[in-house]
């Protein structure tokens, strides 16, 4: 396969981890992060996927329960090892796959195995870091990287976050995409940049100055870096996801979350 | 015997009462032990989403979720309800963030040696787009907490219907430990409309609502073990159901954690010929009593 054809995805995964040791559609394989080995998993496309609708890099039914498995693996790996290893999640995954097999055999099932092994190899011990280096799409984000300790992106044309593309979105919510690009400079949770994901505080680190689509050497190095880093910080995590509301940013725009669960603690024993 | 057997005599509507014509606030009431309902974050804490009315969307008081402590067969429940009637059941900022929370404190309840039994009411399209990345967030946050609690207490979640469940809203009904539904429950990833949508009317026509049903319908879930338990459109039943699945314990293996038998399953699934009656075939219903270990 020529250089011109690699997803970022695929990009990313070689310049981190070289090769993998599992097929398409889910990459895998270990590779130096700081001191330490961490394991990499990357959706890539899958021409030959038996599923027609999942044959970009989509999350589908093979994809699920592909990384599912994977990452169990990587967890297992380490099980009678008080030291775990970082996982390292590279999302460019442009959706969930849209089919009438993918719905009659369960891609959310699918999908949501991906989601439990994750967040288990997270309560187990394991750093988990999603590093974002192409679009990070709704259910495909859910079950490739939102349930990592940390979450960090490249700052390149064609990152992003979201729930729903955005034509779609404006279908939907009958508005024009001009209108939804507009909306998103007020609604901070509506805009499709990188920078509007940060301020939510759900972004760890904006990474900026690497070229997303050839990074030169140093590049790559200084990407490692910042997994090393955010790996190396998420072992003095408490269990679960709460320190996504501790930020400076999430005190701004998340004080609807915050204040739901304060009053809610507040009123969870009967006076 | 098969968990799909959890049904009432024939069909006698007069006699029923409908579960799915409650509203989410009665259906919470109706699966607690009587008397115990007390929702928290009522109405009258008014708070509601910070983001709707930048848009000019009226709010809603409960930001269409209500929360209710109380018992289920006298042990400590806290009920989460979704209502469908406010914005189709979507998940905000607001409304998702006190399902998650109330699983986060059910959580630190179990983490101290006292069990809460949770229950989540599901009747959501999922992410709510005017909130859109806050949606998809909080969801995260619901499923990172369903997969730490269920260690501890059988997380059940009910798909009773008209709306189903649907989005990332479909991957937390997943994680569930039991998912109980009923015949008008739909439960998928992608809604028929959506599939229609992105991959064209010859994929599948949403408007044929025999092959929508027969695809994601309460049915076939409980027929393929995808839920695991199919009850009437009766307040009874689905009381009944919940109480019984909660007998059960924590399953040995979740359906999340069956890797290997989901991945041999798919395998013997032939692409060109995905049918119900084939899902059927390869995924059959789960034992009821009797939860094995797969891996």
């Amino acid at each position: 396969m020529s250089d011109t054809v690699l997803t970022r995805g695929m990009r990313w995964f070689k310049a981190l981890a070289g090769d993998t040791s599992t097929a398409a559609p889910v990459w895998s394989g270990e590779a130096s992060l700081g001191s330490e080995t961490a394991t990499f998993f990357s959706v890539v496309p899958d021409p030959d996927n038996r599923f027609p609708r999942a044959r970009d890099n989509v999350v589908g039914l093979e994809q699920g329960w592909k990384l599912a498995q994977a990452v169990r693996e990587a967890v297992a790996r380490d099980a009678s090892s008080e030291h775990k290893r970082p996982i390292v999640a590279i999302v460019d995954v442009k959706s969930q796959a849209y089919g009438y097999r993918e719905e009659t055999l369960g891609i959310h099932l699918a999908c949501a195995s991906a989601v439990d092994a994750y967040a288990s190899a997270r309560d187990a011990g394991h750093p988990v870091v999603a590093l974002i280096v192409g679009p990070a799409m709704s259910g495909a984000f859910l079950a490739h990287g939102y349930q990592a300790n940390r979450i960090v992106a490249l700052d390149a044309p064609g990152t992003l976050v979201h729930a729903m593309g955005k034509e779609a979105a404006a279908r939907v919510t009958r508005r024009t995409v001009e209108d939804l690009d507009k909306l998103g400079e007020t609604i901070t949770p509506m805009s499709y940049t990188m920078a509007s994901f940060a301020k939510l505080g759900l972004l760890d680190k904006l990474i900026e100055g690497v070229d997303a689509d050839a990074p030169t050497p140093a590049q790559v190095e200084s990407v490692r870096s910042v997994l090393a880093e955010a790996a190396n910080s998420a072992r003095s995590d408490t269990r679960g996801l709460s320190r996504r509301l501790e930020s400076d940013a999430a005190k701004k725009t998340r004080a609807a979350s915050i204040e739901v669960r304060r009053r809610l603690a507040e009123q969870w024993d009967a006076a | 015997m098969s968990t799909a057997t959890i049904q009432n005599p024939p069909p006698m509507p007069v006699l029923r009462d409908s579960f799915i014509e409650l509203t989410a606030r009665e259906r919470a009431r109706a699966l607690l032990d009587a008397g115990t309902f007390r929702e928290l974050l009522g109405p009258f804490d008014r708070i509601e989403s910070p983001w709707l009315p930048l848009q000019g969307i009226v709010c809603q008081a409960d930001d269409g979720a209500v929360i209710a402590r109380g018992t289920i067969d006298g042990q400590p429940a806290v009920v989460a309800a979704i209502e469908s009637a406010f914005q189709g059941g979507s998940i905000g900022e607001v409304s998702g963030s006190k399902i998650a929370a109330a699983l986060e404190l059910a959580l630190r309840d179990c983490e101290r040696g006292k069990i809460v039994r949770p229950v989540v009411l599901f009747e959501t399209g999922g992410v709510r787009l005017q909130e859109a990345n806050l949606g998809l967030a909080v969801i995260a946050e619901m499923q990172a907490a369903i997969v730490a609690l269920r260690r501890y207490v059988p997380v059940v979640g009910v798909i009773a219907g008209m709306v189903g469940c649907f989005g990332g809203m479909s991957l937390a009904a997943g994680l569930c430990s039991y998912l109980i539904a009923t015949k008008q429950g739909r439960l998928g990833m992608n809604g028929p409309e959506v599939i229609e949508q992105e991959a064209g009317i010859e994929e599948l026509d949403s408007s044929d609502r025999r092959r929508v049903w027969q695809m994601i319908g309460g049915e076939q879930r409980a027929a393929t073990g995808l839920a695991d338990a199919l009850v009437d459109d009766d307040t009874h039943a689905v009381r009944a159901a919940v109480r019984d699945v909660f007998a059960r314990g924590v399953p040995a293996a979740h359906r999340t954690e069956q890797v290997a038998e989901y991945l041999e399953r798919l395998a013997r699934i032939d692409p060109a010929n995905v049918t119900p009656d084939k899902m059927r075939d390869v995924f059959k219903a789960n034992e009821a009593a009797t939860p094995r270990k797969e891996q």
